[in-house]
């Protein structure tokens, strides 16, 4: 084969390959709208599940998605862009740097089966918060954590060094540094890292499952339990309760997604120009 | 402060990393209301003086010796609380740096940290630097406007500026205007020259005419070396070494 007739090989293979990923992503979409959105009315949206959801609504697992992705980015989000900074900023490259770059790369590798267990054990049992919010969060957290670590770290690496410069010569500490100039730079990337594990936590059902509990019940406090809405589909389909309602809380959960997405590159776009 | 009066005195500084000489034995001073003059070849020690001075010189393994006087103070110690040395002694970049602000906001920054809020106090200070740095007339109508708007010489006077809003004593400019037009670097030269009538500024830079145009005396660095120092008249017309009148000359370089 001529390279040049390999080339052509090549990139005929690499083009396929993408417009297949493409192709799935429709195909899941398509699927999932088609068989879910006639079901979804108002009703649906704002009702609570009625006999273990064959009819009735899912606004319980909405409001329990939200409180637990609330909790677990409040204590992701500092924990994971604490960790980025003390890596980037107050550490020379070196033997500490890589442990804990390590360890979060291991910790991004347990499976979530695992961690689910994991946050049974110790916080719905040894600690006693029982089947919660709470419980939930902190594992959702945990499983999160290295998405939020990773991207924080890309994000703040590369704000210019000059900035850092610039606060020095005019009499700046560091930290004055990282406050004002580094973090608001690095903020669209940190958001970019944030997007992405809510898509993943939302999506999460491993997890969930085990230390948020399947409770239908609308969560108040964050010792209550609940269910989140990939729970409660996970639920529907695998017990056969009710096919149409599985799909309609599929559709509403692919929905939040995209828009979270959309909104987040939203705010992303006007936060970048208005700093221009 | 009398005029004349020696702001930096440096008495036998060297500085190594790790093997590496980066200065060897370097005596020289810098006095008030003079544009100091320091050129040589890319190598020579220049911008790691510099950073000496306002206490930014920062490697694995370096080792000091002598002193470093700066406004009286001894600056080579760990123990110097760089913050205060700072706010006296100012620095500008090679390439301009300006801060994805506003220019106003660009231009107070260095007071906004230092925890000063008034505006009437804020608003001063970011007009004094405008103006030592002839810019004032220029931004007046948009200082809240982006300041990576700007062009790159308005930029650099940007810089500037936002180290005069500080107040400093020294200001001390890293090849400031290796990256500008001729006109801007003119434009610059003309600001530097206004300047020193209150303050010393302490200028690098490889481009021998500008030294010779704007300084008042100026030092030839050579691979960390102190090859020679005086007058800037006297250093271009009958320089006392050979190297010197080799550089200048433009035999190497």
């Amino acid at each position: 084969m001529t390279p040049r007739r390999a080339e052509h090989v090549a990139i005929g293979l690499m083009v396929s390959g993408a417009f297949l990923a493409l192709a799935i992503l429709f195909f899941i979409i398509a699927v999932i709208m088609i068989k879910g959105l006639p079901h979804i009315t108002a009703r649906f949206l704002l009702d609570n599940p009625m006999d273990m959801g064959r009819a009735g609504g899912i606004f319980s697992t909405i409001v329990s998605t939200v409180y637990l992705l609330v909790v677990s980015l409040v204590i992701a989000i500092p924990l994971g862009v604490g960790t980025a900074i003390y890596l980037t900023e107050y550490t020379e490259e070196g033997k500490i740097t890589k442990i804990v770059r390590f360890g979060t790369e291991c910790l991004a590798g347990v499976p979530s089966i695992i961690l689910g267990l994991f946050g049974f054990i110790l916080f719905v049992i040894k600690l006693g918060f029982g089947w919660s919010v709470l419980s939930g969060g902190i594992s959702l957290a945990i499983m999160i954590l290295p998405v939020i670590i990773r991207t924080s770290e890309e994000a703040i690496k590369s704000v210019p060094q000059a900035f850092r410069d610039v606060n020095e010569v005019l009499g700046g500490s560091k930290w004055q540094g990282v406050t004002r100039l580094v973090l608001p730079n690095a903020a669209p990337g940190i958001l970019t890292g944030v997007i992405l594990s809510v898509g993943r936590g939302i999506g999460e059902t491993a997890v969930v499952i085990f230390t948020l509990g399947t409770s239908l019940r609308t969560p108040f406090s964050i010792f209550d339990s609940g269910r989140s809405m990939a729970v409660h589909f996970y639920i529907l389909a695998r017990e056969g309760i009710s096919m149409d309602n599985a799909y309609a809380t599929a559709a509403v959960l692919v929905f939040s997604i995209l828009i979270i997405n959309i909104f987040s590159y939203y705010l992303m776009h006007k936060f970048v120009e208005a700093r221009r | 402060m009398s005029a004349k009066t020696v702001v930096i005195e440096a008495r036998d500084v060297s500085l190594r990393v790790g093997e590496k000489k980066i200065l060897e034995r370097i005596n020289l001073e810098i006095r008030r209301n003079e544009i100091f003059g320091i050129m040589g070849p890319a190598g020579s020690g220049k911008t790691s003086f510099l950073k000496l001075v306002n206490h930014t010189f920062r490697a694995a393994g370096m080792a000091l010796e002598g002193a470093l006087y700066v406004l009286g103070e001894d600056v080579l110690g760990e123990d110097v609380n760089p913050t205060p040395l700072r706010r006296k002694v100012s620095m500008v970049f090679a390439t301009p740096v300006v801060l994805p602000m506003s220019i106003f906001e660009n231009l107070v920054y260095g007071l906004k940290i230092q925890g000063i809020r008034d505006k009437h106090t804020l608003r001063e200070a970011a007009e004094r630097g405008l103006k030592a740095a002839i810019l004032w007339e220029e931004v007046r109508d948009r200082l809240h406007k982006p300041a990576q708007k700007l062009s790159g010489g308005q930029q650099q006077r940007l810089c500037i500026a936002r180290a005069m809003a500080l107040s400093p004593e020294i200001l001390l400019l890293d090849e400031p205007t290796s990256g500008l037009d001729p006109i801007s670097t003119f434009r610059i030269e003309e600001a530097l020259k206004e300047l020193k009538r209150h303050h010393a500024i302490v200028l690098v830079s490889n481009n021998t005419k500008q030294i010779a145009r704007v300084s008042d005396r100026c030092a030839f660095f050579l691979m960390g070396e102190l090859i020679e120092t005086g007058k800037t008249a006297q250093v271009f017309t009958v320089p006392k070494e050979k190297k010197t009148d080799d550089y200048i000359a433009g035999r190497f370089g």
